[in-house]
């Protein structure tokens, strides 16, 4: 029930992580989306990824642009500045947003609607630019807030209420690959055990991290000739690996059996582990990759899992050669070049 | 018979060329060498949206009495493009010149007998220049006509020589030979065509210690100094160079010395719209961002706008006007987009403007944009235009106070925060309707908001409430109208007899209507001025107009956009204001100034008599 304010207590013996921080510091308000929206356990495993890496929630800013998907960011981390922009543009309000502070991270929010129609562009450009964020379409094949019709990544042949979608799809994931992103990832709402490690990894992978993740919208496209609903992808879920994501000072536990797992040592130090479901998948060979994926999807398989990851990597900041510090911090003592500047400035121009 | 003219620190040259050709350079030089020899010039580039075949003008006006505006006419036309020599025999004045590539003889060519026709074998020239090549030689035959000039006009040598040094430091070999070039065409014309040009430069002392600077450059650098350390932009002419202006003084000014990192982060962006998006997302974040475009990006940025302005978001846009609607002339100037920046976007939209005069006023608005925008957390757009921003215009020097502290506007800290200051986004805490931010990052427990484009209270939390909704635009409302008080006031200057008619200008106009006054004046014929440099209007602007009985508003459009925008924001009777609109695509000139008040107020006087 939407219109009843989220309690503030809790269990005293509620867990803590390292920086003493419990689940309910990453929450944000109460969801107005309807009862049963994947979009609502994208924002729980969210919440859930953040917690499990100890990030300071204010040091993280959320950017949408307009649908469903992107009202979410006001259901998770309340004590992060929100930036709910304009449909579609979400990618170059975070792209300026990251300039000129590259200390937070960066949390991208989007809908197939927002991002592969009227955001198509924009999309593609701050992937290929390697903004250092986490963009996560939240895909669900219909436009849900103006009442259910198809959006571009919706499959040809999927049937809503009341049309047939005739058009091709738009692949998210492929187009990624194509630009350039150096983290691409597919994922299902349902599937919190997959999805809130590959959370993790993409939120601390310095670069631009795709995500592009299944999220049934159950008010227009859960019916059974839908190829977003629930049913259609849990039968047809290829995942081609699982990964942990290990921060530096976790412990690890568990033990593999040698030779199926591959550890990744991202730029902080952490670890993604991938555990191979699919013997013969390679996630570092990009044209590979986009091979698997355009057989499986002619197959009526959805392939998830992270399904691509380049080992260095670097971003925007690091083509443009910024300083370390923000940008927003500067003084006008480190940016004003001064008056005795301007006289050799003025005789330049005699 | 009409004799050649003879005017002396007083005429207007004109270059035709084919554009490519690398006739620029040697053409301002040919400016430059004036400027040095203290007499004021005025040079306009007119040229075609095409990069090689085409044909380009670039005009100079010499005025020993320092006159900047377009004078209208040519004296003396450079002709080196075949394409075009028709039309620029016509353009020439009764008496005027023409300097010619007389290697072929003149033949089909059509001249008139009133012209004085200076014929210099430029190709043959520079065939003679030993070790080069065709490509050399056809940019080397530009000095060549430049050294004849600098003899027909009476330049000092030594002021070409030293031009020629400074542009080539460092390289030899090529102030060598374009020294040469310039001997070449100066020792051709004073054996072949001593006396026959009554056209002069005398040294004089009117320019003083000014600069001859362009628009986009001087802003480019007024970022700089204002402290813009985010700039995303798309290429569109003719506001290019502005981004590109920035980039080469940052290149310079904002490189750290030790770890030669950047200060500023630049992106040329995929369209408008995404350059629009990051300089909100930057100007969210407080980093001070600006894009810079012309009337087709502002078109394409206007959902931003309305974000920014709604969301309460500080960036700052140069626009630099060119003829419009749609594709319109895109070489050509303009001042038409007026009523589109004030209101831009869907919704009641209202929107800071500033309009520099010229360059150095383009450097100073530049830089005051930033304080203004964070100061109101708002759009402010600086409303140059092609001529102002493409051109070199004489101007005074660029001045910076030391002391100017960056006016950073209300950003709540993160020490405010935790004494517990009250914090509510949209809460107007001073009066002002202006109220505080905080920075996204800036404490873990207070002051995170949720920004958005959806009506929200003064907590920014979402809410459709009528009442909620009413009471944020009025505070935007209360927030513009302080503006009026804080952005560049209006500069009047009376007549020197007591009239009842006033004028109102803005933009580029300035110089033509400094010359215009001046010989309104000459015929006894006075008028009050006041001239507009922001947008909301100072209350000095609705005074002016009611201490007059008709005023002129003086505008580069087809549509008298600012004097709609008088009528729709100040009470005032319309029927007070007349028009008086140049929108050709050309620079307005005194000329036409002169004659359209001139007109109005002779018929006025006739009426009176009558």
């Amino acid at each position: 029930m939407t219109y009843i304010a989220k309690p503030k207590f809790h269990h005293r013996a509620i867990p803590t992580n390292a920086l003493g921080y419990t689940h309910r510091d990453y929450e944000g308000r109460v969801s107005t989306l309807c009862a049963g929206c994947g979009h609502d356990s994208i924002s729980a495993a969210l919440i859930q990824a953040c917690f499990e890496l100890s990030i300071e929630p204010h040091r993280v800013a959320k950017l949408s642009g307009i649908g469903c998907s992107s009202k979410t960011p006001d259901y998770f981390l309340g004590q992060s500045h929100g930036f709910n922009s304009v449909h579609g543009r979400m990618p170059s309000v975070l792209t300026g947003a990251n300039l000129a502070n590259r200390e937070l991270i960066y949390l991208g929010v989007s809908g197939d609607g927002d991002s592969a129609s009227i955001g198509l562009g924009q999309f593609a450009h701050c992937v290929r630019r390697g903004v250092n964020m986490t963009y996560i379409c939240e895909n669900n094949g219909v436009y849900g807030l103006t009442k259910g019709q198809f959006s571009a990544t919706a499959d040809k042949g999927s049937k809503s209420k009341t049309a047939v979608n005739s058009d091709s799809p738009i692949d998210l994931v492929s187009l990624a690959l194509v630009l350039g992103a150096t983290f691409v990832a597919r994922s299902f709402s349902g599937d919190k055990t997959q999805l809130i490690p590959l959370l993790k990894a993409a939120i601390m992978h310095q670069g631009a991290a795709v995500i592009d993740i299944v999220s049934p919208c159950v008010q227009f496209n859960n019916n059974p000739q839908s190829t977003k609903s629930y049913d259609f992808v849990r039968e047809h879920n290829d995942a081609v690996n699982r990964i942990d994501f290990i921060t530096p000072r976790a412990e690890i536990t568990v033990d593999y059996a040698p030779g199926t797992t591959e550890d990744v040592k991202q730029h902080d130090g952490s670890i993604i582990r991938l555990s191979k479901i699919d013997e013969s998948y390679d996630p570092h060979d990009r044209a590979r990759v986009m091979g698997y994926l355009q057989q499986r999807h002619a197959a009526g398989e959805v392939v998830t899992g992270l399904l691509f990851l380049e080992k260095e990597t670097e971003d925007l900041h690091a083509h443009l050669n910024t300083v370390d510090s923000p940008l927003n911090v500067l003084s006008e003592k480190v940016l004003c070049p001064g008056s005795a500047k301007l006289a050799a400035v003025n005789d330049g121009y005699r | 018979m009409t004799q050649p003219i003879s005017a002396t620190n007083d005429f207007v040259v004109k270059f035709a060329n084919v554009n490519g050709s690398g006739s620029a350079s040697a053409n301002e030089l040919f400016a430059r060498c004036i400027l040095r020899m203290g007499v004021a010039v005025a040079s306009r580039n007119i040229f075609p949206s095409n990069i090689q075949g085409l044909p380009t003008w670039y005009e100079v006006r010499v005025s020993g009495e320092g006159w900047l505006g377009r004078r209208g006419g040519v004296d003396m036309m450079v002709q080196m493009n075949p394409q075009t020599w028709e039309r620029d025999i016509d353009e020439i004045e009764p008496g005027g010149y023409v300097l010619y590539d007389s290697t072929k003889p003149l033949t089909t060519q059509k001249t008139r007998p009133d012209l004085t026709l200076l014929g210099v074998p430029l190709t043959q020239l520079s065939n003679t220049l030993e070790g080069t090549i065709p490509r050399e030689r056809q940019l080397l035959k530009n000095v060549i006509y430049l050294g004849a000039l600098s003899a027909l006009l009476g330049f000092e040598p030594a002021v070409v020589e030293e031009l020629i040094r400074k542009q080539f430091k460092g390289k030899n070999k090529l102030i060598g030979l374009n020294m040469k070039a310039v001997e070449l065409g100066h020792s051709y014309a004073s054996a072949n065509l001593a006396g026959k040009c009554k056209l002069k430069v005398e040294r004089a002392n009117i320019v003083g210690d000014r600069i001859f600077i362009g628009g986009n450059d001087a802003a480019g650098l007024g970022a700089v100094y204002g402290g813009a350390t985010v700039c995303a932009w798309y290429p569109i002419t003719p506001s290019t160079s502005l981004a590109e202006a920035f980039m080469a003084h940052c290149k310079k000014f904002r490189v750290d010395p030790e770890t030669k990192k950047n200060n500023y982060a630049i992106v040329q962006a995929e369209d408008e719209i995404a350059a629009i998006g990051m300089v909100i997302g930057a100007g969210w974040n407080g980093a001070r961002s600006f894009t810079a475009t012309s009337g087709p990006g502002i078109s394409l940025m206007q959902e931003f706008f309305g974000l920014a302005y709604f969301a309460e978001i500080p960036a700052v846009i140069f626009d630099i006007q060119r003829g419009g609607p749609s594709t319109g002339m895109p070489t050509r100037t303009q001042q038409s987009d007026i009523l589109l920046a004030a209101y831009a976007s869907h919704g009641d939209t209202k929107h800071i403007l500033l309009f520099p005069e010229d360059p150095r006023e383009s450097f100073e608005f530049a830089a005051d944009a930033f304080d203004l925008a964070e100061r109101f957390q708002t759009p402010v757009f600086v409303m140059m235009d092609l001529d102002i921003g493409m051109n070199d215009w004489l101007c005074k020097p660029l001045e910076w106070d030391d002391a100017k502290v960056y006016d950073r506007g209300k950003i709540m800290t993160a020490e405010e925060l935790e004494a517990g200051k009250e914090f509510g986004r949209y809460l107007d805490v001073d009066g002002d309707g202006i109220p505080y931010r905080t920075l996204p990052g800036t404490h873990p427990t207070r002051g995170a908001y949720f920004t958005r484009g959806t009506s929200r209270n003064r907590q920014a939390r979402y809410s459709e409430e009528g009442i909620d909704y009413v009471d944020n635009m009025q505070r935007l409302l209360q927030k513009f109208d302080f503006a009026k008080t804080r952005v560049p006031q209006p500069v009047e200057r009376p007549a020197r007899a007591a009239t009842r008619w006033g004028a109102i200008y803005y933009g580029s106009t300035s110089v033509a209507m400094d010359e215009a006054l001046a010989s309104l004046e000459a015929r006894g014929l006075f008028v009050d001025v006041l001239r507009v440099r922001a947008f909301p209007f100072a209350d000095s602007v609705l005074d002016f107009i009611n201490a007059h009985d008709q005023v002129f508003v003086l505008e580069q459009n087809r549509d008298a956009q600012l004097q709609k925008l008088i009528v729709n924001e100040c009470a005032v009777d319309p029927a007070r204001l007349v028009s008086i609109l140049h929108y050709d695509g050309t620079p307005i000139t005194a000329r036409f100034i002169t004659d359209a008040i001139a007109e109005r107020l002779t018929l006025s006087r006739k009426e009176a008599a009558e």
